[in-house]
């Protein structure tokens, strides 16, 4: 499929950001010696302008082979701090940068990169106010958030502004990786017209990752970015391509448009942006969790009633492979295998379920409550705040 | 039919932690069928209440998308590789 984004194709006379310095020619010596790039791709790299939203796992490869390759204008959309868990796998930040905005963090290696490109930055959360007006001055926007809501919001104001969505998300060792919204293609919603209801779907931060996943997905994601920019090659444009890390294997599936897409469809029903948290389920992340309407006991509560040598049963709902990391001595039965193994749990026995937040142990208990369990409390923030406020010798993961 | 349907990794916990099932069917609703006998976990992921294939969940048969073939009806010959793929958000943060 031919280019049809916006990146002006020939130089402007006169235009000094148009033609490259000695330096920059140097610098880019190894596409301007190649014909696919060549002097015409990269002084449209070098007037193009690619929004990243998102500069974690997916961000870190991506910003670094865009900034690397000359991409003249880079836009940087996060609101989060650097923290320890993050290094495993997003390779802008190091040691040094814990506690420091992304952005902040991310902009200084950009520039230490590259100081000849422009980095603009958005210390913010996309929200639908603020969309269409970060996303408007770019030719390309890359998608490498970490939920449902920003997702379907990067979609719509794609579709609506009518620009590229180069899209990528991880799973555990499994990626997936396109481009949605391109005029004439296939957007998110005509793959996932529906978000997950929260809770069915486990996030990141549940399910884990890979620290190497994001690294390839994020460069595939900035090679299509550079390609698109380019004019060359074939794009992923109407092709889903799966990456499974622990097989080690590619596959690809067809994309279509659909004519009935709510966003890009032939009679879309959706022209602005919406409210995206409420239309993924989720009001407010608390409220989200069964945790508000389960019984609970705190950590210190836990603790003293323990000492005193009341009789309770400790039932740890996590994997066996997070048991091995800590747990607090309790019977281990993974929330998946409950609805079987209920009969290893005795009712009339009081029972403080737990497991790394509260999240998935308060399903537990409303699970227990319905199967007629009486006494099941939730221990609450799990074993989080059980390091936090009762051992902190218990490591946190 | 003798067909391989591929389970994603986010449904392998409901499905005996298996990358993969061999099964006999003649079409996806029996291939589907097949699989959340097997593996009763499967069922809430794969459906909603009122039996209809989640919208978050896709089925390919090969490459192409069974919303644009015969649906659930779509029929499978031998050695088709029927894939499940939900959508998955992770990326970012944490």
């Amino acid at each position: 499929m031919a280019s049809k984004i916006k990146v002006p194709n020939s130089p402007e006379a006169g235009n000094s950001s148009a033609a490259l310095s000695k330096e920059e020619i140097m610098r880019y010596s190894r596409h301007l010696i190649m014909p696919e790039v060549g002097m015409d791709g990269q002084l449209k790299l070098k007037q193009a302008k690619v929004l990243c939203i998102g500069t974690g796992g997916l961000g870190a490869p991506l910003g670094l082979y865009l900034a690397a390759a000359g991409v003249g204008r880079i836009g940087l959309v996060d609101f989060d701090k650097v923290d320890l868990t993050n290094l495993q796998r997003q390779i802008l930040f190091d040691t040094n940068d814990i506690g420091r905005p992304k952005i902040e963090a991310a902009t200084n290696r950009l520039r230490d990169l590259n100081p000849d490109i422009q980095i603009d930055t958005f210390e913010t959360r996309l929200t639908s106010e603020n969309a269409l007006d970060i996303l408007k001055d770019y030719d390309i926007v890359v998608d490498g958030t970490d939920n449902f809501p920003t997702r379907y919001l990067v979609n719509d104001a794609c579709v609506i502004l009518g620009k590229p969505n180069v899209y990528g998300s991880i799973f555990r060792f499994e990626g997936q990786i396109t481009i949605f919204a391109y005029p004439g293609g296939p957007c998110y919603r005509c793959l996932y017209p529906e978000p997950p209801p929260p809770g069915l779907v486990p996030s990141c931060a549940e399910g884990g990752v890979l620290g190497v996943l994001p690294g390839i997905v994020g460069a595939i994601q900035a090679a299509e970015t550079l390609k698109l920019i380019i004019g060359k090659g074939e794009s992923l444009v109407g092709r889903l391509l799966l990456f499974d890390a622990l097989a080690m294997r590619f596959r690809e599936l067809k994309l279509r448009k659909n004519p009935e897409c709510p966003v890009c469809g032939e009679y879309p029903t959706i022209t602005k942006l919406i409210d995206y948290e409420e239309f993924c389920g989720i009001r407010g992340e608390e409220s989200a969790s069964p945790a508000q309407a389960v019984p609970e006991i705190s950590p210190r509560e836990l603790k003293s009633r323990l000492d005193r040598g009341d009789d309770l049963f400790i039932l740890d709902v996590r994997e066996p492979h997070e048991y091995q990391i800590c747990n607090l001595d309790g019977h281990l039965i993974p929330l998946g295998e409950l609805s079987r193994r209920v009969n290893e749990l005795d009712s009339s026995r009081e029972i403080v379920a737990h497991c790394r937040s509260g999240k998935r142990s308060a399903e537990a208990v409303e699970f227990l409550r319905s199967a007629g369990f009486r006494k099941v409390l939730n221990l609450k923030g799990g074993i989080l705040a059980w390091s936090d406020e009762v051992d902190a010798s218990v490591p946190k993961y | 039919m003798a067909v391989k349907v591929i389970i994603p990794t986010p449904l392998r916990p409901y499905a005996g932690k298996q990358e993969s099932v061999e099964m006999e069917a003649g079409n996806v609703r029996e291939a589907l069928a097949g699989l959340t006998t097997r593996f009763g976990e499967l069922k809430k992921h794969l459906y909603s209440d009122d039996g209809r294939l989640r919208s978050f969940v896709n089925v390919y048969v090969n490459d192409e998308d069974i919303r644009y073939l015969e649906k659930e009806e779509t029929q499978l010959r031998d050695g088709d590789i029927v894939s499940i793929v939900p959508s998955i958000a992770g990326g970012a943060r944490k």
